[in-house]
Parts: structure tokens; sequence; C-alpha cells
């Protein structure tokens, strides 16, 4: 794919870009020199964008284990006079605090910048948090873009805020900005060669122990009421004074809110808020004084709502009485709130059903995706199992018909709980399941404390050799960086070992009769138990030429045992294997050849596919 | 002057690709453009759906009830977004079924194409397109996404120029697959203009 060269140096040029490639253009044309980040939807794509000019400009892009480490190596660098950038979804925020909770108490040296994507409605997240709740608890500043080209213009205001207070700078996005698209103008790169770091030592100031963080509380307290003051006067708030009522609106939903009020042709007055903590309180105030009644426009939780309530003017503050705070915001809703609040008539769209059943296309695993082969072949073990899970293409296989994921938590949580399911006491086995990019991002301390504490429990690392649900990013296992160039690959089963692990086998899901032999031991087992299920992701095995030709079914054999067609094929839950005539039909297109289908029919029915080739 | 186009189909289909052509190509026109697509989790297999607004638009998302234009890469998944339909709508629907893997083996399965395509008439003017033909012929099952795309193009009062847009998928696929691209999109405009 011809990709747009996000490092080209043409200040001026208008470019259609993703809200996350004009962020990544943000930070180069703020100079950001180390940028990492661990892969999680929708913050993925700002890495990927910077490590694919890395090398040209002579910066550092990596990949980091996790988020907290990604954090730390961008604080490091920092501290070491270097503008740095870490960017994570908003979970990923979560395994960050604890650096993020001390950070804004040294404060930084050269600007940092923390992204944090939020994704409300859940795309593809397992919560919707609201993380300017936590850069309030951070006490660090928060900048909201609402489109692509505010998406790179408030990055680099996010670096210079950082510079000139000294303090790390949340830039919040959500999916309708960083999954959002738009024409930006490309501002000018620095000159890379001319910035030089240098670290200063400072114990008092980067060493928090007790008596450095108490004397640097109070300091932090007072910068943050400077920085409530700045934000004030900050033109990345706008006021247009209008109407008799107001509204106060921050992200994505400035522009639901502009269109609504062109489209119901009402006057009213408005504050955009764009720098969103510490909240604007003097601009605030002033426009208070200028409106009878507010209304809040903002996603999630009433985050500026409550904070304006609080301010004890005698303006009446609406927002949640009239906007959810759970799920995203859509144009129509926005529309509707502001007819509502504002009393004017609206005449909404009107709702159409389809007459005909449409069925559903919830997102399945892949054809051909050896997740699949390996929840298969656990079920025919047939010892009663609990199945602690985790986060991944894997979740999938919690759905219909294969319903191989009992939990899911957050990451690294399923070898946690399975300990915990194990000490409790409880009859069946206890399996924990995780992918290799997980397991290396949080499972492997919990390893550690099973072998610690002695669990009695199987853990299932599928390896598919990469991150596959964020879009196939390299980790550690892989021995490949974010920048295409070679390091050294971990090892999974000595890992697993020198992490404690008694009984350690590896398997491929795709030789299935001997991945349910090596589960069967390694479940009748006990002790703490690893098997490593490797197989390349099936997306990645097409790019590699790894798929074969498709199995044939043969309809006279294609009868199922007794009297009717037995339909084992169907229950693995594959894409490409689907059902005509009351016979099984192999989906030609979607077909990667992996054999599954083949090696589950009882009847020798589906013949071919892998062993032909 | 505003467009809005609803772009719907299966994870994997290739409405990303047509998203950008399609965004570039308003650059290209001088045109100011938004949009917002899915990413992630929902692309494994399962429905996704682009938003492409051309012209002066603020919100990414295309309002219900405001879609000029639908283009379809899948016929079933040309129902699901009725609510977004403009009065004078028209759609461009590829008529290869995907069925999803829940309809696999079930009697109340994947509706007939001729049903879903009499069903969306009520809505909006239909082109019905046999996207996956046209692509073999052009060379590539995989251009199906630009035979619609020419398709698209060939509406009446779509607002980009079919040279631009040429120049556009020529600056977004892969170099040896320009002249099979073109074609595939020649192929597809044809299909609407007979």
């Amino acid at each position: 794919m011809a990709k747009l060269d996000i490092a080209v140096n043409e200040p001026g040029m208008r470019v259609f870009l993703l809200g996350n490639l004009a962020i990544a253009r943000g930070a180069l044309e703020a100079g950001v020199r180390v940028a990492s980040a661990y892969p999680g939807t929708p913050s993925s794509e700002i890495l990927e964008a910077i490590a694919g000019v890395a090398p040209k400009l002579g910066i550092h892009a990596e990949w980091s284990t996790n988020e907290k480490v990604a954090l730390e190596v961008a604080i490091g660098a920092s501290y070491a006079g270097a503008r740095a950038m870490a960017a994570m979804k908003h979970v990923g925020v979560n395994v960050a605090l604890d650096a993020l909770a001390t950070l804004a108490y040294t404060g930084v040296n050269a600007g940092l910048v923390l992204v944090s994507a939020d994704d409300p409605g859940m795309h593809s997240s397992q919560n919707e948090q609201d993380n300017r709740l936590l850069a309030r608890f951070a006490k660090i500043p928060c900048l909201e873009p609402y489109d692509a080209q505010s998406a790179k213009d408030y990055t680099k205001a996010a670096f210079e805020l950082s510079e000139k207070f000294q303090t790390p700078v949340m830039l919040r996005t959500t999916t309708r900005v960083s999954h959002a698209k738009g024409d930006v103008t490309l501002g000018e790169l620095p000159d890379y060669e001319k910035q030089k770091p240098r670290f200063v030592k400072d114990a008092r100031r980067y060493v928090c122990v007790p008596a450095h963080s108490r004397a640097l509380h109070p300091v932090l307290n007072n910068k943050l009421a400077q920085l409530e003051k700045y934000a004030s006067d900050s033109e990345l708030n706008r006021m247009h004074l209008e109407g008799e009522k107001g509204i106060v609106v921050a992200g994505v939903a400035r522009n639901y809110v502009r269109e609504a009020i062109e489209s119901l042709g009402v006057e009213v007055s408005l504050l955009e808020l764009g720098f969103t903590h510490p909240l604007p309180r003097e601009l605030v105030k002033r426009f208070l004084s200028s409106v009878s009644e507010v209304l809040v426009v903002e996603e999630l939780e009433p985050f500026l709502e409550e904070q304006i309530r609080a301010m004890q003017s005698d303006i009446v503050v609406r927002g949640k009485d009239l906007l959810p705070r759970e799920g995203e915001f859509t144009p129509e809703l926005v529309e509707e709130a502001i007819a509502r609040f504002l009393g004017v008539e609206h005449s909404p769209p009107p709702r159409r059903m389809a007459k005909l059943e449409l069925p559903p296309r919830p997102p399945v695993l892949c054809p051909g995706c050896s997740h699949r082969a390996l929840f298969y072949a656990l079920k025919r073990v047939t010892r009663r199992k609990i199945y602690a899970g985790d986060i991944g293409c894997y979740t999938l296989g919690a759905l219909e018909p294969l319903k191989a994921m009992d939990t899911c938590l957050c990451m690294g949580a399923g070898v946690s709980q399975a300990q915990g399911f194990y000490h409790a006491g409880i009859d069946e086995d206890v399996v924990a399941i995780i992918g290799d990019s997980t397991f290396l991002h949080a499972g492997m301390p919990a390893l550690l404390n099973a072998a610690y504490n002695s669990a009695d429990i199987l853990v299932i690392i599928l390896d598919n050799r990469t991150t596959a649900m964020t879009g196939h990013q390299p980790h550690p296992g892989v021995g490949v960086t974010a920048t295409g160039s070679e390091t050294r690959p971990v090892d999974f089963i000595a890992l697993a070992k020198a992490l404690g692990a008694e009984y350690v086998a590896k398997v491929k899901p795709n030789d299935f009769e001997e991945t349910v032999r090596v589960l069967e031991e390694a479940l009748s087992r006990r002790g703490l138990r690893v098997v490593i299920a490797e197989e390349p992701c099936a997306l990645l095995g097409r790019k590699l030429g790894l798929w074969k030709t498709p199995p044939r079914v043969t309809p006279e054999r294609c009868e199922g045992y007794l009297c009717s067609a037995c339909r084992a094929c169907l229950r693995i839950g594959c894409p490409a294997v689907g059902w005509e005539d009351g016979k099984a039909k192999i989906i030609e297109e979607l077909c990667t050849g992996c054999g599954l289908c083949v090696s589950v029919c009882p009847n020798e029915a589906i013949v071919g596919g892998e062993e032909e080739c | 002057m505003l467009t809005n186009v609803l772009i719907a189909g299966v994870g994997g289909q290739g409405i990303i690709l047509l998203s950008d052509v399609l965004g570039n190509a308003a650059i290209r026109s001088g045109l100011g453009v938004r949009g917002s697509e899915t990413h992630g989790m929902a692309q494994r297999g399962g429905s996704v759906v682009a938003h492409i607004r051309i012209g002066n638009a603020r919100s990414p998302l295309i309002p219900k009830g405001r879609a000029d234009y639908l283009v379809a890469l899948e016929p079933l998944e040309a129902l699901r977004y009725l609510d977004y339909l403009a009065e004078h709508c028209i759609a461009v629907v590829s008529t290869t079924p995907i069925p999803p893997a829940s309809t696999h083996g079930k009697v109340a399965g994947y509706p007939s194409v001729k049903a879903i395509l009499d069903e969306l008439s009520e809505y909006a003017e239909v082109y019905p397109i046999d996207a996956l033909a046209l692509a073999k012929r052009a060379g590539s099952v995989l251009t199906g996404n630009v035979v619609m795309l020419g398709a698209l193009s060939a509406l009446r009062g779509f607002p980009l120029k079919q040279e631009v847009l040429k120049e556009s998928i020529a600056s977004r696929v892969p170099l040896k697959t320009i002249d099979m691209n073109l074609t595939a999109f020649k192929l597809g405009r044809k299909a609407v203009k007979g």
C-alpha cells in the first residue's frame, strides 16, 4: 500500500489524515525524539506512524512491553532533555498510573505528552472510563482535541505547555477523534540535528523519597493554580456570546453542537473548551455571568458539569439530565438535547426498521485462526474445566459456538484469577488462556506468582507471533522492533521454565490430534503447567504464503452418524464452513486451508486441504 | 455544499481504502472532507461502516436521515443503516452475499438478495452491481471495492470527477496493481452508466 509520508516537510500542504496520524505529525512538528507505546485500540496508529519515519529522522520509536514501561521510557527521555511521547488506550493509562501519579511531583524537563485514547461506546474495549478523571487525579493538564486538524495542533501545543510548566500533559482523544479523518494543513518540521539532550542531576527533584516529595507537593499544587489561570487565557478555549442560554462543550461533541445550532437555526452562547484540566475557572465565570442557564455537553462522565456546578453561581447547570453518561454521542442525540434545552421545535428523522430479519454479524475468529483449533481441542478433553481468559482476539472464543472463556477482565488477569479459582478450592480443572503479547505485557508476574504460591493450574499461551487484534504489531517474542529492525526474540519455553513452570510443552494447534493429546496429558498432571500453542496468525499467514488449498466436501459421505447430518464441522464456528442443501460447504474465498474441519469431521466427508499440499 | 457517503460492508473488504481514496480526491478537488471508520475488534469479520462527508462538514459522523449515497459492499449490510438514508438517497449494492457464520446451517438464515434489494428500493434508488464478477474480470477479486467506487462515481450528482478519483486511486494502491484497479473502476462506472 502506498502510504502517505507523514514526515514530508511541506508546510501549508493539505492532506487527508486519520486523527491518530495527525497526532503523530503533531509530535514530529514538536520535535519528539523518543516515542513509546503499547498497542491498543484506538491508539495504535500513532506509534506505528512515528516508527515508520523514525529511522529517517534519527529518532527513537518503540513498542514497549506495556504502558507503564512505555511511560517510564518517555519519562527518562524527558528528564534527559529530549521531547518524549507515550501513547496508549484509556485502560493502558491504568497500567501506567503508578508512574503517572508521582510524575507530576517531579515534573518533566523536556516536553512530555501522554496520549490517552479513550473509547466511549466501547468499540474495542472492556470499559469506557473517562481519563480526564485520571488527569485530575494525577494533577496534570488535559487537552482535548476535537478533529484531525486540532489533533495535530493540540499535540504541538501540549509539548509547548509541558515544557513551559515543566509538567506532563495528557492529550485525551476518543475513538471519534483518533479514528476520524479530516483534512489537515501541515506545519513545519524542526531541525532534528540541532537538538542535544542533557541531563542535569537534581536529587531533590528526581528522587521521590518522602522528604523530597513533601517539598515537591506544595510546589505542584501551586503549579496547578498557575495552570488554571493560564487555561483561562488559552487559545484552545473559545467563547462566543450570542444568546441568552449557553452551552459548554468539549471533545468531538464540539462538532455535533456546531452542526445542531446551524440545523436548528438557533442563537445560543457557546464556550468550547480544548483545555479541560485544570478547569479555566475565570473564563467559565465570565461565561456564566452572561447566560441565564447552561448545558454542558460532554461524553461519559460529568467532569466539567460537576466542577461548573460547584462554582456556586446562580445559574442552573444542566448536562447529564439531558444527555447519557454512557456510550458515545451522535449528532442526533446532541441535536435533540439542545432542542429540549432551548425549548425549540425539533423533528428527528423517522426511525426505520428493516422488515426483513437481519442476522447479526458480530466480529468472529478469522477463518484459519489457530485459536479456534486450540479451543476446540480443549473441548475434546472431557474434563470439567474453568477457563480464565484474557484480552485479545482469542477473547472472541467466549462466543457461540466455542464458548471457551469464562472470564475476561483486563490484561494479564486470567493467569492470576486462575490461581484464585484454584485456591478457593473448586472441583474443576483451572485453565488460564492468554495471548503471547498479553503474557509479555502482564502475564509474567502472574505466572511467577503461581509458581511461588503453588497454584495447581494450566496456563496456555496462545503464541500467534504478533499482537494481532490491534493490527499486527511485533512484540519481544517476535525478534523485530517497531521500526522493523531485528532484535533478540525471547524464548517462551525458557521464559516459562525460568518463571517456575514444572511442565512446559509446545504444540501447533493446526496439528489437531497432537494438540488434543498434549492437552490431555497436561490436564491429567498436577502442579504449574504451561502449554505454548504456536501458530502464526492466519492473517499474517496469508502474507507469509502459509495458506493452503481449501479442502473439499464429499457429499455422499456428509451424512453424519445415525440418520441426520451431524454438523460437527459447524461447531467449530468457522466462517469458511457453510451449509447448503443439508450438506457442509467450504466457502473457498474465505478458506485458508488450515484443515481443522477435516480433523473434526467424524465421517471423513471433508478431505484434502492441508494434506494435499 | 455537502455530500454524505455511507459505505457499509464486512471487515476485510477494503472499506478503509475507499474512504482514503475519496478523502484524498476531495482534497485534490479543493474541497473539505471529514469521515469516520471502524478499526480494531470490529474488523474481525464483523459489520463495518465508514462515513465520508465531502464539503463543509464538522461532524465526522453523518447525522441520521442525511446520507446522499450508500455504497454497500455486501447486500445484507445495505439494510442495516436505513435510518441514515436521506429521502433522495441513491445506493449501489454489491449483489454477492457473505453470510455471517451465525447463519450457517440455520433455517432462518440469510434473506434472499432479491428480498433485500426490494426492501432497500423502498428507501433509495438502487443500482445492484455484480462487483465480484467485475472484479474477477479486472484481474482480482480484491478489486471489488474499487468496482463499487467506480459505480458510485457514475451516480447522478456525485461531486468528485472521475479523473481526480483515478489519480487518487493510483496514489493509494500498490504500484503493481494500479492498472488492475483502474480497470475495476472503469467496469464499475460502466455497470451504472450502461
